[in-house]
């Protein structure tokens, strides 16, 4: 998911269009490309879960983006996204 | 009455319902799900403690992650109760316990702050904090704490759902160190009192019951067994048990016997 394909120098930018406006991010720690148009919710499509992926949160820059607004947030240049899921615990 | 004929505390010879967060559950036995060695593991041994609430953490998307811990939880008919784990400070709690919520629509947290990584006790002043922070924002707050009557207290006050100290370290297996404590944070408590950590095998999660606990919450005892299943069931069984035994009323300790066959009508066999 992180630090595979979408690293700078990869193949280019999932989840936009291929030309041009790409963005550098940090996706769970790794440094990514995405289209410059991404949003929150084409994130969570890269990381392989479906749009209604219960189990999945998401913090960009250090704070929770709630579910209602995946869709509508966009992702800038230099940003901290963290796509977090359930695992076993305590 | 002196103490020594005084019935037993909580001998009122009925188990009552385990009410818990406004809900009514059937399992006093909580289940985490670390650290058992395959899912397949893990869902044998759920489905053996007979518990409802279990435990999950979030993290970042292992790739490598094979199966789906929320599918195991699904098909059993579980509630998801997420937790904090890996948190030291309040602030961090906080939003953990936020992407939780996002992430499982639940308001529901087990509260985890550790103060230290070697024995993964609590930091009471971060977790008070992170608590009364959460329970203001809607959070049923069910927090990890030290065996501290204090501390208890003042979780409850800030608006907790349940307290629950631990036992002895998290995964120690050590049991319960200071069991006058958990019964000083049973008698004064208003809410529940749930045994978190510390647990390393049936007798222990008796023994918690026993000293009044209303749940006890069990992770490694039964993951880390080297039967997982069959320890679920010990467990189970054990929990029963020691509610039961807590309302049965035990008899009074006494330093010398107390024969239980009467003496009159012995013969003279001189």
């Amino acid at each position: 998911m992180s630090g595979g394909s979408g690293a700078p120098g990869g193949s280019g930018a999932p989840g936009g269009s291929a030309s041009g406006s790409q963005i550098a991010v940090h996706l769970n720690g790794a440094p990514t490309l995405l289209a410059a148009d991404a949003t929150v919710a084409d994130v969570v499509g890269l990381s392989g879960f479906a749009p209604a992926a219960r189990g999945v949160a998401v913090a960009l820059d250090g704070d929770v983006v709630p579910r209602a607004d995946w869709t509508t947030t966009t992702v800038r240049e230099g940003a901290r996204l963290e796509v977090l899921t359930a695992v076993a615990g305590g | 009455m002196s103490d020594a004929t005084k019935p037993a505390m909580g001998a009122d010879g009925v188990v009552p319902p385990f009410v818990l967060g406004g809900r009514s559950w059937g399992s006093r036995l909580i289940a985490g799900t670390g650290g058992f060695r395959s899912l397949a593991e893990l869902e044998s041994a759920l489905g053996a403690t007979g518990a409802e609430l279990v435990t999950v953490a979030l993290r970042r998307l292992d790739p490598e992650q094979k199966g789906s811990l929320l599918d195991v939880i699904d098909r059993l008919g579980l509630f998801v109760l997420p937790n904090t784990a890996g948190c030291y400070t309040a602030r961090d709690a906080v939003k953990t316990a936020k992407l939780a919520r996002e992430a499982f629509q639940t308001d529901w947290i087990k509260l985890e702050v550790i103060g230290d990584d070697r024995t993964l006790f609590p930091d009471a002043v971060e977790l008070l904090r992170a608590a009364e922070e959460l329970v203001g924002d809607g959070f049923t707050v069910l927090p990890y704490t030290n065996d501290d009557p204090v501390l208890a207290r003042r979780l409850e006050a800030v608006g907790c759902a349940a307290v629950m100290p631990l036992g002895s370290p998290i995964g120690s297996g050590m049991g319960i160190r200071n069991p006058v404590n958990i019964a000083i944070i049973v008698e004064q408590a208003t809410v529940p009192v749930v045994l978190d950590a510390g647990i390393g095998t049936a007798s222990d999660a008796a023994y918690a019951m026993e000293l009044g606990c209303d749940a006890v919450l069990v992770a490694s005892a039964i993951s880390r067994a080297a039967h997982p299943t069959l320890m679920a069931q010990a467990v189970r069984a054990a929990v029963e048990a020691g509610v039961a035994a807590r309302h049965a009323g035990r008899i009074p300790r006494k330093l010398h016997a107390v024969a239980s066959t009467a003496e009159l009508g012995l013969p003279d066999l001189s």
